[in-house]
């Protein structure tokens, strides 16, 4: 073993290994140039007049009342709704994958009408729906319980824009599990529920904490559904992009600033997160998307 | 064997299933969810649309700023969409046909725009050119504006939709590997003709599926839009600004008749890409949707 090593011919460390293929200098120099001017030169800047502040003035800036508030409410609104997401987002991938009824194809078809509908047009239809006139808020307006511009409805706006992130992770997933699993888990004597449990659901594990993340970093950075129906009182239903809007209407740059990069932190910590769990479902199971 | 089929015939369901009772109740409990999380805001757009009488409608599109807000979208879609399709191209033949280091660091890169909150994508821009930066009064002394005028908006609406192309032609390409440009390179073709007429036939289905998903993204962009455009009536409001100008006013009938015309473009591009799935699933997805 060490003698193969030790003949093999040493090659000299290369960017990129040899190709017969053209255009790799055109192709990545483009793409590193547009990357740059498009979305890193514009974040550096972000960066820089963070940094200009120096570490005091952020932090009293960052530790502002109001701004705390903000970010309290867009977090426990987006922690809430990416939960709601992940019970409903698995049992409708599993109904999708795994049985056959009339329109399977619509709805599966439908799940991602979040992706395509403008976040507008999906904030004014859910006030419409969940005011207490509206054909939902008209139910509950009788018990005294408001949705609309209370944090309920910032709730239902980031269950709407995150469902199809928790079932479209799920979805590929549940498909690959293999059947063979369940039939040896069920000759050894389980029930089906126990199969569920201890066979199928763990090796969704990684998937649907995926999904999570994904659907409360979208929920917690999301705006145009949200401020139609929050009510964008300060301190209950203000969320922190409303925030930055407002900030830079008033043009107090810094002040949005801050917030940005608050945000962009914990974002970008997510992020992470997601990496880290495909990397650790990759080992565990082969496989992850 | 005889006794064991009759056994098996007289379970009344599969071992590695659910009772059929189970499978009809998790199915009206998923239908339920998609129906009032999903199809009930659709719905309402357009029976909000409508709820003026077809008269309304129609005249609420043909207003002056509604048409300006119209034409406007079209235009930043047709900038943005084009300029990130070259970006996409470029980005997946750098990543897929060649072997270099840091790649994998690329591709995460690539995404990074879809963890930043749209409010914050337009905010950089303002960070960049706006009062106080270098950048803006350089360009205004040319005569270039950018913050609140066309050129703002493009460049968010690229910032939101800049992973769009890539994300579905990367995965796609590395699956098709190199062998089909190697051959036509072999075979004395030079690399613009391997491109042109070996590449961009095997990924046309999938290059297709991402300026969908891109184009309804970018004509349907608020938040980073909001901040950058200053909503100059006529002038800078794109279509869902216009939806929540009219809306703010007070007038519901005239937002939710731009509104439906979002909501049906949202339809359309479903449409389209559910019939791209199902028609050529396997040309435009490694595996992944």
């Amino acid at each position: 073993m060490s003698t193969v090593a030790s003949t093999a011919p040493r090659r000299a460390w290369s960017f990129r290994q040899p190709s017969v293929i053209p255009g790799f200098g055109l192709t990545l120099g483009f793409t590193l140039t547009y990357f740059s001017l498009i979305i890193l030169i514009p974040l550096i800047a972000l960066a820089v007049r963070s940094a200009g502040l120096g570490p005091e003035g952020f932090w009293k800036a960052a530790t502002d009342a109001r701004v705390l508030g903000s970010l309290r409410v867009s977090f426990v609104t987006a922690l809430i709704a990416a939960g709601v997401n992940v019970v409903f987002g698995t049992l409708i991938a599993w109904v999708l994958v795994r049985y056959r009824f009339p329109g399977r194809r619509i709805f599966d078809a439908i799940i991602d009408l979040p992706f395509a509908l403008p976040t507008a047009v999906a904030g004014i239809a859910l006030t419409a729906i969940y005011a207490p006139n509206g054909t939902v808020g008209s139910l509950f307006a009788p018990l005294g319980w408001r949705i609309a511009y209370t944090p309920a409805g910032i709730v239902i706006a980031m269950i709407f824009i995150g469902l199809p992130f928790v079932v479209r992770t799920i979805q590929p997933i549940l498909e690959e599990v293999s059947h063979e699993v369940e039939e040896a888990s069920a000759t050894l004597g389980a029930n089906r529920f126990q199969t569920i449990i201890h066979v199928i659901f763990p090796s969704l594990m990684p998937a649907i904490l995926t999904g999570f993340a994904l659907a409360f970093a979208r929920a917690v950075g999301e705006y145009g559904s949200i401020i139609f129906i929050a009510g964008n009182i300060p301190f209950v239903s203000e969320i922190a992009p409303l925030l930055i809007y407002i900030r830079l209407q008033e043009f107090n740059y810094v002040g949005a600033t801050v917030i940005a990069t608050v945000m962009l932190l914990i974002s970008f910590a997510l992020l992470l997160a997601i990496n880290l769990i495909q990397a650790w479902s990759r080992r565990r199971y082969g496989y992850g998307n | 064997m005889a006794t064991k089929l009759r056994a098996q015939t007289k379970r009344r369901h599969s071992p590695t299933s659910e009772r059929r009772s189970v499978q009809l109740l998790l199915i009206g409990i998923a239908v339920a969810f998609m129906a009032i999380t999903l199809v009930l805001p659709l719905y309402s757009v357009f029976h909000e649309a409508l709820s003026k009488g077809v008269g309304a409608f129609f005249a609420a599109l043909g207003e002056k700023d509604a048409q300006a807000a119209i034409r406007l979208t079209l235009l930043v879609a047709a900038t943005a969409v084009p300029l990130n399709v070259v970006f996409g191209l470029a980005a997946s033949w750098a990543i897929a046909k060649f072997e270099f280091k840091g790649k994998a660091f690329l591709i995460t890169l690539i995404d990074l725009p879809f963890s930043v909150s749209p409010v914050i994508s337009g905010l950089v821009y303002v960070l960049l050119f706006g009062a106080g930066s270098f950048l803006g009064p350089f360009l205004k002394s040319y005569g270039i504006e950018v913050l609140f005028a066309l050129p703002g908006i493009v460049l968010a609406t690229i910032f939101v939709t800049f992973p769009f192309v890539a994300r579905e032609l990367i995965p796609l390409m590395q699956d098709q590997g190199t062998g089909d440009e190697e051959a036509a390179l072999s075979l004395g073709a030079n690399g613009w003709q391997t491109f042109w007429r070996v590449t961009i036939p095997n990924i046309k289905w999938g290059l297709l599926y991402g300026v969908l998903l891109c184009n309804a993204r970018a004509m349907g962009e608020f938040g980073a839009v909001a901040v950058v455009s200053g909503k100059i009536r006529g002038q800078t409001t794109t279509m869902p600004l216009q939806v929540e100008m009219l809306y703010n006013e007070y007038n519901a009938a005239a937002a939710f008749a731009l509104a439906s015309m979002l909501a049906l473009l949202a339809l359309v591009t479903l449409v389209l890409k559910s019939v791209l799935e199902w028609r050529f699933g396997e040309e435009i997805a490694a595996g992944n949707h």
